[in-house]
């Protein structure tokens, strides 16, 4: 039988807020444990909580960037359950009318663009951490995160493949940054995913039963976690067994997701509007003014570099996959004022491969946009070949210079007269009557050796093109 | 000094006729000498009174002073106190001592007032007879063996007995109007709003308020002074104007119209009440008053409406007393599951858990929509009610509560006919209204309290409309013998 693998996808973002949702402690990261808790995330008794305008304001942000649909009035809700590191003993969270209601994102798989429904995006609050380890037996408990806004964004489900659930969250992690609402760090949390996955045979309507997996903090763990769970759902079925719904936990050393929890046992979290906090209005003029306040989005840079600078599909959504490393591509072409597309082909290659090697993002690059600029102009005028060029490159990345001071100090400087080519070719022909023989009878093979003797002549700086019509001329004789 | 009001104490003190500190010891001697009979004080913080009443009679030598300064006032002890033990009347909090002072306490601070300590009050203000107090009921100073009402008990029983010039109390469903009235005192419940909630020890979220309790309805408004306003750290205190509630308290009555709704007269009144009522409305007729018979249709949906959300939003309220940070922990708990339901088992008395597992009831899965749902359609019912009455006439006329003072343990093993104590206090709440109880007579020996309602925010008409009828009347001078 053939099966149809059906993703949903449960983004929990971190938003870039400097104080809680509900409090005024900081939110910043790695702080020695319950030092950024205040009175409020502890849950004092008689503690009340206050709405921060910036975490609203960020979410209208995300909203209008995928064309959704601003609710007006929204409403916090108490979601109720015992954790150690739940101090009130109740999230706040949005539950029947959240602040975003349905957009959408467009992906682009196998050079294919879809369509990829977002059912809804709320606000709430983070939880704290439970400790397990060095305690003497006991857990410890931080609440440095405790109260930290998250935006949870709930796809629709209309994902098929891993594939496909990885471009869309690619996708949405590179619009939460774009709009400075998250810094996308999955490795401290800051951009957390579950997926619904489900299989049913192809052709079937109906959804198969499915399974939560939680803890998948890389897109690579996304995309394993959720082919481990397709396999293991088809072996399923297919032995006649059944799926349960249920959560499950994604093991990364072993590859394998492994059952948490089952529905039976799930809770009644006993969801009411909070009487602590009044609905949430946002006035039509707000909206108007976040609106008015959004940056370039990915879709809309995309396009922009297609026309503005010539590139193709794949070029521009390989530039404009972050906010910065278009940044930085507008910078190295501005600066160069040249051959657009010669300037994408040296920050997707030599540049993203140095990055890649050293472990950098593109903002940390030591190879400034302009230092780079510098190395293209050189190419596209002249004044080195491509191939130096790299050479160059591994220079300037290493010591901070300028190209034009590192040909000059070696020497680099491509040789485009064609007295002094013409001169080292005769020399070459004179110096090899044998091979001149052999290629005059018809080995044309040997053409490559005359240019291997060239380039080793002048160590590589002869301009390639100009090499090739002269040394043809003069084996012709 | 103890039998003066609040007002006559502030022009005392600004006369120099004694000292904020001789004053703040003449109350600490009474309380050393009459609390153990009533029980209404379960922290005194005479050290730090003392040094309130120094600071606060260099104050006024300044001329630095308001109203309250250098008055000996006591704080109900849901209210949190830096530094100073906050119960709540459990013995789940009976080991936490605040960090922090809420907005109310802090207000008072800064008016100059002196806190004489921290008063007796039913568990979470669960109660209505001060009888779910861990540390003991309080004693209605009138009748030692009736209750003083509830929840702010400790509050009525202190000022009636004339252990503290005034008080602060909560009321949710009538916390501070019953016990005002069980005890021949002058209590406000202000509107929803009016005074911010941060720091006072949750119950039910959407109806619990702050209100002033003492012997006047001028005493009232200028403790309602200090406490009124926009608190930015509760959400839902609103930032409507404060007005100068002295400043209106002697405008005429002449004209005012009196709504008494059939629904207040009804069964269940006991008809001595019923007398004592009529009496005062007569008198109010004297003051150019014209009274008018109105309806509240929905009134008696009132009690199983509040029993549905308050107990809804206190099992929600009450989750973070958890023994994990702070409070009750149980000894040696086997595991996490062990360490919450032992915690919780021990730390909470019956009434209290009694509400968390009807909230925790009506909020679940499948009974949300019957209950909880519903009870907020007939919120809005009452709501609208009272909106509708409030075209017609200016105040509201009615009992405080269908009988005086009962005895201990006479409703104790029925809930329901406790919760019905509340009947007339009840659907103020529901309907974020402020209303006041003054004493306007005796039935057996024991006080009787008359409510007076009104619409949103017209606590300055209330106070005027008590203290005009306490110009004409001396039911509020009354003290009780034992305690005079």
């Amino acid at each position: 039988m053939e099966w149809e693998t059906v993703i949903g996808l449960e983004v929990h973002a971190q938003l870039a807020t400097q104080s809680k949702i509900f409090s005024g402690a900081p939110t910043a990261y790695g702080a020695e444990p319950n030092t950024q808790a205040c009175a409020i995330d502890l849950a004092l008794p008689g503690v009340l909580p206050v709405l921060n305008a910036e975490a609203v304001r960020m979410a209208v942000r995300f909203g209008l960037a995928i064309g959704a649909h601003i609710a007006p009035v929204s409403v916090f809700a108490r979601k109720n359950y015992f954790y150690p590191d739940l101090p009130k003993g109740y999230q706040i969270s949005q539950y029947d009318l959240p602040v975003v209601g349905k957009g959408q994102l467009s992906i682009l798989v196998d050079g294919e663009e879809q369509i990829v429904g977002i059912t809804r995006a709320h606000l709430e609050e983070d939880a704290g951490k439970s400790l397990h380890e060095d305690f003497d037996g006991y857990s410890g408990i931080d609440l440095n995160r405790a109260g930290t806004p998250l935006l949870e964004i709930v796809s629709e489900p209309d994902m098929r493949s891993a594939k496909e659930a990885v471009a869309y969250l690619k996708k949405l992690h590179a619009l939460v940054r774009y709009l400075g609402i998250c810094d996308g760090n999955m490795q401290e949390g800051s951009f957390r995913c579950d997926a619904n996955v489900s299989v049913r045979p192809k052709g079937q309507k109906e959804f198969g039963t499915r399974a939560e997996i939680k803890n998948l903090n890389s897109f690579r763990f996304v995309e394993k976690a959720i082919n481990f769970e397709v396999e293991r759902q088809i072996e399923l079925l297919q032995s006649g067994g059944t799926v349960v719904q249920e959560t499950r936990l994604y093991d990364s050393v072993k590859d394998e997701t492994r059952s948490m929890r089952s529905k039976e046992e799930a809770n009644d979290y006993r969801y009411f509007p909070d009487p602590d906090l009044l609905p949430l209005e946002i006035h039509a003029d707000f909206i108007e003014q976040v609106r008015g306040q959004l940056p370039e989005l990915p879709d809309e840079k995309r396009d922009r570099f297609k026309t503005q600078y010539g590139l193709n599909d794949y070029d521009a959504l390989v530039l404009t996959a972050t906010r910065e490393l278009a940044d930085y591509y507008e910078a190295v072409t501005a600066a160069a004022g040249c051959d657009a597309k010669l300037c994408a082909n040296w920050v997707m290659g030599d540049l993203s491969a140095a990055l890649n090697k050293a472990g950098l993002e593109i903002e940390d690059s030591p190879l400034e946009a302009a230092r780079l600029a510098g190395l293209v102009k050189l190419i596209a005028d002249d004044t080195i070949s491509g191939k130096i060029a790299k050479q160059v490159f591994e220079v300037i990345w290493e010591s901070g210079e300028s190209a034009d001071v590192v040909i000059e100090k070696q020497g680099l400087r491509q040789i485009t007269d064609s007295g002094a080519i013409e001169a080292i070719i005769d020399k070459i022909l004179a110096d090899n009557p044998e091979q001149l023989t052999q290629y005059r009878s018809g080995k044309d093979k040997l053409f490559g050796f005359f240019v291997g003797q060239a380039m080793k002549a002048t160590q590589g700086k002869a301009n390639p093109q100009q090499l090739n019509d002269l040394l043809k001329s003069k084996l012709q004789g | 000094m103890h039998t003066k009001t609040l007002a006559q104490l502030s022009s005392g003190l600004h006369r120099r006729e004694f000292s904020s500190q001789e004053l703040t010891r003449a109350f600490l001697e009474r309380i050393t000498r009459f609390n153990p009979e009533i029980n209404a004080y379960v922290t005194v913080t005479e050290e730090q009174a003392l040094a309130q009443a120094q600071l606060a009679d260099q104050r006024i030598a300044a001329g630095l002073s308001t109203a309250l300064t250098g008055i000996p006032i006591a704080q109900k002890d849901i209210f949190c106190t830096q530094g100073v033990r906050t119960s709540c009347g459990s013995r789940m909090l009976d080991n936490f001592i605040s960090p922090y002072d809420a907005t109310v306490v802090e207000r008072y601070n800064q008016a100059g007032a002196v806190m004489l300590g921290k008063l007796n009050m039913d568990e979470f203000a669960m109660g209505s007879s001060n009888e779910t107090s861990f540390y003991g009921p309080v004693k209605n100073p009138w009748d030692t063996g009736t209750v003083p009402g509830g929840s702010s008990g400790g509050s009525a029983a202190a000022i009636s007995a004339g252990l503290t010039a005034a008080a602060t109390g909560t009321d949710t469903g009538g916390s501070i109007r019953q016990p005002a009235a069980f005890c021949g005192i002058t209590g406000l419940k202000p509107t929803y709003g009016r005074v911010s909630r941060y720091g006072m020890i949750a119950f039910a979220s959407s109806l619990d308020q702050a209100g002033p309790m003492a012997k006047t309805a001028e005493d009232c408004a200028l403790m309602l002074q200090a406490m009124a306003g926009f608190d930015e750290r509760d959400s839902t205190s609103v930032d409507h104007p404060v007005p100068d509630y002295a400043a209106s308290l002697n405008e005429s009555l002449e004209g005012l119209k009196i709504g008494l709704p059939k629904e207040f007269f009804g069964e269940g009144l006991d008809a001595d009440i019923a007398r004592n009522i009529d009496a005062a409305i007569e008198e109010y007729r004297k003051l150019g008053a014209t009274v008018h018979e109105i309806s509240l249709p929905h009134m008696h949906l009132s009690v199983p409406a509040y029993y549905v959300v308050a107990p809804a939003e206190c099992s929600s309220n009450l989750a973070r007393f958890d023994g994990v940070r702070y409070g009750y922990r149980c000894d040696n708990p086997k595991d996490l599951s062990d360490l919450y339901t032992r915690s919780r088992g021990e730390g909470f008395g019956a009434e209290v858990k009694r509400r968390i597992l009807i909230g925790t009831y009506v909020l679940s899965a499948g009974y949300y929509d019957a209950y909880y749902l519903k009870a907020q359609k007939i919120r809005r019912l009452i709501s609208e009610d009272f909106r509708q009455a409030f075209q017609q006439v200016d105040v509201i006329m009615g009992p405080t509560a269908p009988s005086v003072a009962f005895r201990f343990g006479e409703k104790g093993e029925n809930p329901l006919a406790m919760y019905l104590s509340d009947i007339y206090t009840i659907a103020v709440n529901l309907a974020g209204l402020p209303g006041m109880s003054i004493p306007v007579g005796f039935s057996g020996g024991l006080p009787v309290g008359m409510q007076i309602l009104g619409a949103h925010f017209s606590e300055g008409r209330l106070l005027n409309v008590a203290h005009r009828y306490q110009q004409e009347t001396d039911w509020h001078q009354k003290m009780p013998g034992a305690f005079a």
